[in-house]
């Protein structure tokens, strides 16, 4: 019997949490971050930054408004330049979160557990950076009603048949669901911060939010099952959301752009950024934080390793993208993706083919999924591929389509870039609020993970 | 009706074990109206209090149901009915063009149900609940386990229902005023 024993043990997965916690430790060490009266120096320089950003992209949305769209590099037949490359580049770093926080909560991957919260705020504050885009794109962002199908005067309404207008049924209900699903994970958490709040304010704000929430086992039992029918219902969302996302391009006759294989290809390389973007945050959190034993090596590990599947997926689109051109025999397409290789765009081609094919082929090696600094740098590299890939996809594309006397080739203002880099100052700001604000790692979830979690049962 | 003159009384455990066993007990004894406040959710625990199963999915279902049919619905009347646009001749009910929308709106409507149905269940938001009146009852959001026996039982008895409790191996066992 003692061999079975010792051999169960050595089946047993490794631990996801470092071992010596008890459900007292993880809780305190969580809210604390949240309910300490010490701002740590490296919030402040993050926030700063990101605030510092926020109010550049506030000048640049001020001028937007007050002269045109003008004031971007787009000309015709460059009419998406920037704007909408950054949509699709921030609406699929979200996609991660959602992809952890749901589709491995279905699949039972608890390692997901102390990863999911931020994970989630992080696909919120990037669908809110994605929907300024196109809103700012519209010329009158202050008419973006009228993409919404209500009784009005002028007698006319939205074009159901244009994926312009799916895109807007489908981003905005991903940023509901999101915050829907974000918000009750946070519920419980929100009791804890409540119970624990030492100043009258927080007190009375985090037991306003929590809504009274005692942890009742009627609770828990509707609380499981809404966690579990939310994950059932974001997973087919996360994957229609790119999807759509990708139809804006492929219905349109542009070539480059018209071909099937844009839906998985597009949501491929939207978890390919959105995990990047994870080990962008968790790395230097776990640092500053001191969470190294909640967020392990083996979430970096993990996560590096999904980063590096979806990205050998993202490669081989790059491949039969080529291929298709060559083999559809059709020359507009063959030039298209020749002009990509060899035209104005070609520096930018070859840079999205280093970052995002050859780069993360470190990845297979342990030595380099275990040196946090590397992923860190690795997943950089990845981010500014995804942007590139966005941009050649969109730009290139439209920049010499069929007729030869109407190319033009794009160049952004600073203006553009200001537009750009503001709304990563915009993320930066909404997130380090949240770290402050918020518990960002699931307390509760955590706690489930604990071995003292575990019912003993005796005498059965 | 008279209200009892306390809303209950309430033990405090160490552990999950512990309170998963109590909860057996007291379903044994037959106490019937009672809670168990946990830090994180114990599935033992919806068999041991004997609950019944949640209504949740039936209401998320129903929501998508209406969530599609809205989504088809309006864009059929849009398209069809209030704002047609002959383009060469193609049909106005193209339906394959709907499915996009009529999907997003499942999704929407569902997960509103969800959430907005979770709530109901769980009678949020309560501002004021008894069991809140028990100091010690902040720790059932960190690291403390509890099992509430409501006055409104049949067989409670203020005394014999404390000794019981007490004889479960409780940390310590407190009467909930109102």
């Amino acid at each position: 019997m003692a061999d079975e024993r010792q051999i169960e043990e050595e089946l047993q997965p490794t631990p996801v949490i470092a071992p010596g916690y008890t459900f007292g430790t993880v809780t305190d060490q969580i809210a604390s971050v949240v309910l300490t009266r010490r701002t740590p120096v490296f919030w402040m320089a993050c926030f700063a930054a990101g605030f510092a950003l926020l109010l550049l992209f506030l000048w640049s949305v001020a001028l937007l408004l007050t002269k045109g769209v003008g004031i971007w590099g787009i000309k015709i037949p460059v009419g998406w330049g920037f704007a909408i490359t950054n949509f699709v580049w921030w609406i699929g770093i979200g996609h991660a979160g959602t992809l952890i926080s749901a589709i491995l909560l279905l699949l039972n991957q608890s390692w997901r557990n102390s990863i999911n919260r931020f994970a989630e705020a992080m696909t919120l504050f990037a669908v809110a950076c994605a929907g300024m885009f196109p809103l700012l794109h519209m010329g009158r962002p202050w008419l973006f009603y009228w993409m919404f199908p209500y009784p009005n005067a002028m007698g006319v309404q939205p074009q159901f048949r244009s994926p312009l207008i799916w895109d807007v049924f489908a981003v905005s209900t991903y940023a509901t669901v999101s915050l829907l699903f974000w918000f009750v994970g946070l519920l419980p958490d929100l009791a804890t911060l409540r119970d624990r709040a030492k100043h009258r304010i927080a007190r009375f704000m985090y037991g306003i939010l929590a809504m009274g929430w005692r942890g009742s086992a009627r609770h828990w039992q509707h609380h499981e099952v809404a966690s579990l029918l939310l994950a059932g219902l974001a997973t087919p969302l996360v994957l229609s959301v790119h999807t759509v996302v990708s139809f804006d391009f492929t219905i349109a006759i542009v070539p480059g752009w018209h071909s099937t294989f844009f839906p998985p290809y597009f949501v491929a390389g939207a978890i390919y950024s959105g995990f990047a973007m994870v080990l962008v945050l968790a790395i230097p959190l776990r640092w500053a934080y001191g969470l190294q034993g909640l967020i392990t090596d083996k979430h970096l590990d993990n996560s590096a390793k999904v980063m590096l599947a979806t990205g050998l997926i993202v490669a081989y689109a790059y491949v039969m993208e080529i291929f298709t051109g060559w083999y559809s025999g059709n020359v507009y397409e063959a030039a298209a993706m020749w002009h990509r290789m060899t035209g104005p765009y070609a520096p930018a081609y070859w840079m999205l083919i280093t970052c995002n094919i050859a780069a993360p082929q470190m990845l297979w090696f342990k030595k380099v999924r275990s040196k946090p600094i590397f992923l860190f740098i690795a997943s950089m590299v990845v981010l500014v591929g995804m942007w590139l890939e966005r941009f050649v996809i969109i730009v290139s594309s439209l920049a010499q389509d069929y007729l030869v006397s109407s190319w033009r080739v794009f160049t952004p203002t600073r203006w553009d870039w200001a537009t750009y880099v503001g709304t990563i100052g915009l993320f930066t700001f909404l997130f380090f609020l949240f770290i402050r604000l918020l518990p960002m790692i699931s307390i509760f979830e955590v706690r489930t993970l604990l071995p003292q979690a575990k019912i003993e049962e005796d005498g059965k | 009706m008279n209200k009892p003159p306390i809303y209950g009384v309430m033990a405090e455990f160490d552990n999950p074990t512990s309170l998963v066993n109590a909860a057996r007990e007291a379903r044994a004894r037959g106490y019937s109206r009672m809670d168990a406040y946990s830090p994180f959710p114990i599935e033992a625990l919806t068999e041991a209090l004997h609950l019944p199963k949640s209504k949740l999915p039936l209401i998320v279902l129903i929501g998508g149901i209406i969530g599609g049919l809205t989504g088809y619905l309006m864009q059929y009347y849009v398209t069809v009915i209030y704002f047609p646009i002959n383009i060469a001749g193609r049909p106005l009910h193209s339906w394959p063009m709907y499915i996009v929308i009529t999907f997003e709106l499942t999704i929407l409507f569902a997960a509103l149900s969800a959430v907005f149905g979770l709530l109901a269940l769980c009678g949020l938001p309560m501002p004021y609940h008894p069991t809140f009146n028990v100091p010690r009852f902040a720790l059932a959001s960190r690291n403390r386990f509890f099992l509430c026996i409501q006055a409104r039982d049949p067989k409670f008895d203020r005394k014999a229902t404390e000794e019981f409790l007490e004889s479960l191996n409780a940390r310590e066992v407190s009467e909930v005023a109102h």
